[in-house]
């Protein structure tokens, strides 16, 4: 019983229909957002003032906002936004947390600094983080994906740091060494591979985080700056329509749950695959 | 060729951590291993046997004491300076599972050796696999598995032949057959033997099981506590064991033969802790021949045959001699070490 | 205090026919199929085989213990005779009344105590609250029970000890209290699960001179699991051997080493260290089995006859039962009368 063939693997991964479902919704979600140029109905900027906050119907099948702007378009793009902003916080805490997570797992010299360094970030409250540094670093998409990787960062190293300390005792490990393999090599081929599994889960569940968060600070305005169309500057510009156009508000809403909450169960699915079978195959 | 010793330690000591929780694991262990000899360490927990074989090898730093590989001291050399000597000695580790990189093909594991020290590249890198394998009593194709498709022999099989790999001079075998089963453990050893017939390097053979080593080794040395008790060639420390811990090691091995069956002397007590070994000879407190002197001082190790010396100020008789717990005079001199 | 050990025709525990299924992602396996094994009274019966024989997995279907949903009983049964006379079937017990078994009149002692124990509460606390739960003597009463146990095990200074936790015993000590745990409320059998494995052979001496007196002091049973023959032919009465999930070989200890009559019964007594033979060359060679267990799961026929060097023809097809071939000696072999 191994990861080797895709198929074991995929068959173990939805053995729980719930997972199944949710990786369904958000290969459909991902791909409305890959080809929204293509098959989105009208263009996200293109406005019709005739056709202000018109409510669900056959011509714009999730309404108008306030400039008359299709909100399934606006959706579908904003999705391109959001998700891209999550997948680019994924990649950039990955690389920077796994880094730190086997320095520090690794070298016990190295391991107090990065440590305590990795406490301190984690004793504030993310989207307090995000917005002093949002602050600092000034409003942009670009800003928002770095502030959110810097935020992030200190789950992956933690993570990333205990798996290394327990693979970083086990016998091929001492055996690398004892044959005179790099310490370079070490670490990226016996620990890396080894902690893997767990690195995996952690992306799953992060990429949900920075959806949620790139909408929280959208929403507070000091996220992306209100000309990007994501589905948290949706959100904000929609909320004072709430009374009378509450579409403006509920789509954006639902895609954005959706999205975080078949990610987390992914994710879910992704441990509880990999957890007992990370004892045997170690 | 030289008849110096292969591998020469001296005083050789290990303590992990600090006081008041300091650990001896190793204390002042001498002995040496000639070029292509099969050397027995046995001894049950806390004897400090697997610790002296990372010793060996630098897996650990040394506390105190010398290592001598082939003339040259390795116990202060940094990583760096090992390097060489990592080509020159491997090891076999007791857990076929965890030993062997799951994520890693047979071919890559076995291979890395190779890699680490230049030794092949390309074609003659497939072919030196190849070799590998088959010298281990595995076949070509076994090369792009993954160690879960084997089983537990077979996994050792494969790390015998990553030791094999860079040729070394010295193999530590760190229990190699003890977590297989008794009809798999007799191939291993077999290969073992075989490998050392072919081959001619020397081998640590690091065992709990006295069975085992009786079986394998040229000499013996047995360990209690981070110490040495008795050390000689395998037909005299089997045949004609003259310290009581040795002794008592023979008999209370379970023999698979219903009629040996007969009331031993068995040690009272259990093992000491290596925080706080008893003075003087550390096997005074489970030791039925223990006196009131043997609290004052660590025994040395006094000779009582051709390379056979023992660390008791008892002097065992040989067995063949009623012994009635009187002390006997010690045999002629004393020597350092046992060689 | 001994009990006087009568004619007992019928044994405490007789299993027929069991065979156990697991359910697994790959589909259902059957790693028992076909046991048939007694315990008499008073008597120590040793269930010996390697990995993959089904030894445990008997033993665990003994006490109900098979891990559900994915293990199950499929067929057999399991007879238990009470303290009462009656014979009952363990197989499709009712839980509460296994419960009421378990611990009390049957009792299993496991591989690795630290497991088996309770961390987080006193080794006196545990033994007390089997006591209380099988005995329903109140708190006081339970505890001095307790420390009474720990002394007929022979933990020195039983009352202190009985505050210490597990962490803060030896191996050693911890088994001890694992035995006391298992003989606080007198079982009429004891299951032990490779219960020495993990010690040092002179502790195991002692484990095994411990069980010993205990049955013949109490009039209990044991059923011993065990890879290792040695510990076979120290404290068996009885011997059954185990094969790839049936049993091959059942016989009183002495019959079954003089004169094994299944080949692999035959094998597994020939691959012992102590059973090798000198090479023309002066090496030991010790006898192995060719192959590996993996491939006996499926064959047709006799499950050992990819491996056993005296197949013929007849043994790939024919699956052989489980025939008494001599008074007191049952085999499962066609051939066994030829060699």
């Amino acid at each position: 019983m191994h990861l080797s063939t895709s198929r074991a693997f995929l068959k173990r991964l939805f053995r729980r229909r719930l997972v199944l479902f949710a990786a369904i919704v958000l290969v459909v979600i991902v791909l409305a957002a890959i080809f929204a140029p293509l098959i989105a109905p009208y263009s996200p900027t293109s406005m019709r003032v005739t056709q202000r906050l018109r409510p669900p119907s056959a011509m714009n099948w999730l309404g108008t906002d306030e400039f008359g702007r299709d909100v399934l378009t606006r959706v579908m793009y904003g999705g391109r936004a959001s998700l891209g902003i999550g997948m680019a916080v994924v990649f950039a805490s990955m690389a920077a947390g796994t880094t730190l997570g086997l320095l520090s797992g690794y070298y016990r010299a190295l391991d107090g600094i990065i440590m305590r360094f990795v406490d301190a970030m984690m004793s504030l409250p993310d989207i307090l983080l995000a917005i002093f540094l949002l602050a600092v670093l000034g409003q942009s998409a670009a800003n928002v994906v770095l502030a959110l990787a810097i935020v992030y960062t200190p789950r992956v190293t933690r993570v990333v740091r205990g798996s290394t300390l327990v693979v970083r005792e086990l016998p091929f490990v001492e055996a690398a060494r004892t044959i005179g393999v790099s310490t370079r090599r070490i670490l990226t081929v016996h620990i890396l591979l080894n902690v893997a599994s767990p690195i995996m889960v952690q992306a799953t569940f992060i990429f949900a985080y920075a959806v949620l968060a790139e909408a929280g600070l959208s929403f507070l305005g000091t996220g992306a700056p209100p000309e990007v169309p994501t589905w948290g500057t949706m959100i904000a510009s929609g909320q004072q329509y709430t009374d009378r156009a509450v579409w403006l508000v509920l789509f954006p809403g639902i895609a954005i749950v959706l999205s975080a909450l078949c990610l987390q169960l992914l994710g879910d699915g992704l441990r509880d695959m990999l957890d007992p079978k990370l004892r045997k195959a170690l | 060729m030289t008849n110096d010793p292969l591998v020469r330690i001296r005083g050789l000591t290990k303590h992990f951590g600090k006081a008041p929780a300091l650990v001896h694991a190793v204390e002042s262990v001498d002995f040496s291993i000639a070029r292509g000899e099969m050397l027995g360490l046995v001894g049950e927990s806390g004897s400090g046997k697997s610790t002296i074989g990372r010793m060996i090898l630098r897996a650990l730093d040394v506390t105190a004491g010398e290592v001598v590989f082939d003339g040259t001291p390795i116990h202060a050399m940094s990583q760096r300076q090992l390097k060489p000597f990592r080509r020159r000695m491997q090891m076999v580790f007791q857990d076929p599972y965890a030993s062997l990189n799951p994520r890693l093909r047979v071919r890559d594991i076995v291979g890395e050796a190779l890699d680490a020290h230049g030794l092949a590249r390309g074609a003659a890198r497939t072919a030196r696999i190849t070799e590998l394998l088959e010298i281990v009593g595995l076949q070509a194709e076994h090369a792009d598995r993954f160690p879960h498709e084997f089983s537990g022999g077979q996994r050792q099989r494969i790390g015998i032949a990553r030791a094999l790999a860079v040729e070394p001079e010295l193999i530590v075998a760190d229990e190699p057959v003890s977590a297989l089963d008794v009809s798999v453990q007799a191939q291993v050893l077999n290969l073992l033997q075989d490998l050392r017939a072919r081959f001619g390097m020397a081998m640590l053979f690091i065992s709990h099981d006295l069975d085992v080593i009786e079986l394998m080794c040229d000499r013996i040395v047995v360990l209690y506590l981070g110490r040495v008790m008795e050390i000689g060639p395998t037909d005299a420390v089997c045949g004609d064991p003259r310290h009581p811990y040795t002794r008592a090691l023979l008999e209370t091995s379970p023999k698979p033969d219903p009629d040996a069956r007969r009331t031993r002397n068995l040690l009272q007590g259990d093992i000491p802790s290596p925080v706080a070994p008893p003075s003087g000879c550390v096997f005074r407190t489970r030791c039925p021949q223990a006196i009131s002197a043997c609290a004052e001082a660590v025994p040395p190790l006094r000779r009582v045959g051709a390379g056979h010396a023992i660390a008791c100020i008892r002097q065992e008789s040989p067995r063949s001699e009623a012994f009635e717990g009187r002390a006997y005079p010690s045999s002629a001199g004393t020597d350092e070490g046992a060689d | 205090m001994t009990v006087a050990l009568g004619a007992v025709s019928e044994p405490l525990l007789a299993i027929r026919d069991l065979a156990v299924t697991f359910r697994t992602e790959e589909g259902d396996t059957t790693p028992v199929r076909g046991v048939d094994l007694d315990v008499l009274e008073g008597r120590t019966t040793a269930l010996v085989g390697e990995s993959g024989s089904g030894k445990s997995v008997t033993s665990l279907a003994v006490m109900g213990l098979l891990p559900r949903p994915a293990g199950r009983i499929a067929a057999g049964s399991i007879l238990f005779r009470t303290a009462a006379g009656q014979r009952l079937d363990l197989v499709g017990l009712p839980a509460t009344e296994m419960r009421r078994l378990r611990g009390n009149a049957i009792a299993m002692i496991f591989q690795e105590p630290m497991t088996s124990l309770n961390p987080v509460l006193t080794v006196g606390e545990q033994i007390a609250e089997q006591v209380r739960l099988h005995m329903g003597l109140p708190r006081a009463a339970a505890f001095a029970r307790a420390v009474e146990m720990l002394g007929f095990v022979e933990i020195p200074d039983a009352r202190r000890r009985a505050t210490d936790y597990p962490h803060q015993m030896s191996g050693g000590m911890r088994q001890r209290v694992m035995i006391a745990l298992a003989m606080s409320c007198n079982p009429r059998l004891l299951i032990a699960d490779e219960p020495t494995t993990a010690l040092d052979v002179t502790i195991q001496a002692q484990i095994l001179a411990l069980i010993d007196r205990l049955r013949r002091d109490h009039g209990m049973s044991v059923l011993f699991i065990t890879h290792n023959l040695g510990v076979v032919a120290e404290i068996a009465d009885h011997v059954t051997v185990m094969y790839a999930g049936e049993v091959v070989e059942s016989a009183p200890v002495r019959d079954l080493f003089h004169r094994p009559r299944h080949p692999y019964t035959n094998a597994l007594i020939d691959c012992l260290p102590a059973r090798a033979v000198r090479a023309p060359d002066g090496r030991k060679i010790v006898r192995s089995i060719p192959g590996t267990v993996a491939s006996a799961f499926a064959a047709p026929g006799c499950k050992f006859a990819p491996r056993c060097v005296h197949a013929a023809d007849g043994c790939a097809t024919r699956h052989p039962d489980l025939g008494s071939g001599v008074e007191g000696h049952a085999i499962r072999c066609l051939r066994w009368r030829d060699l």
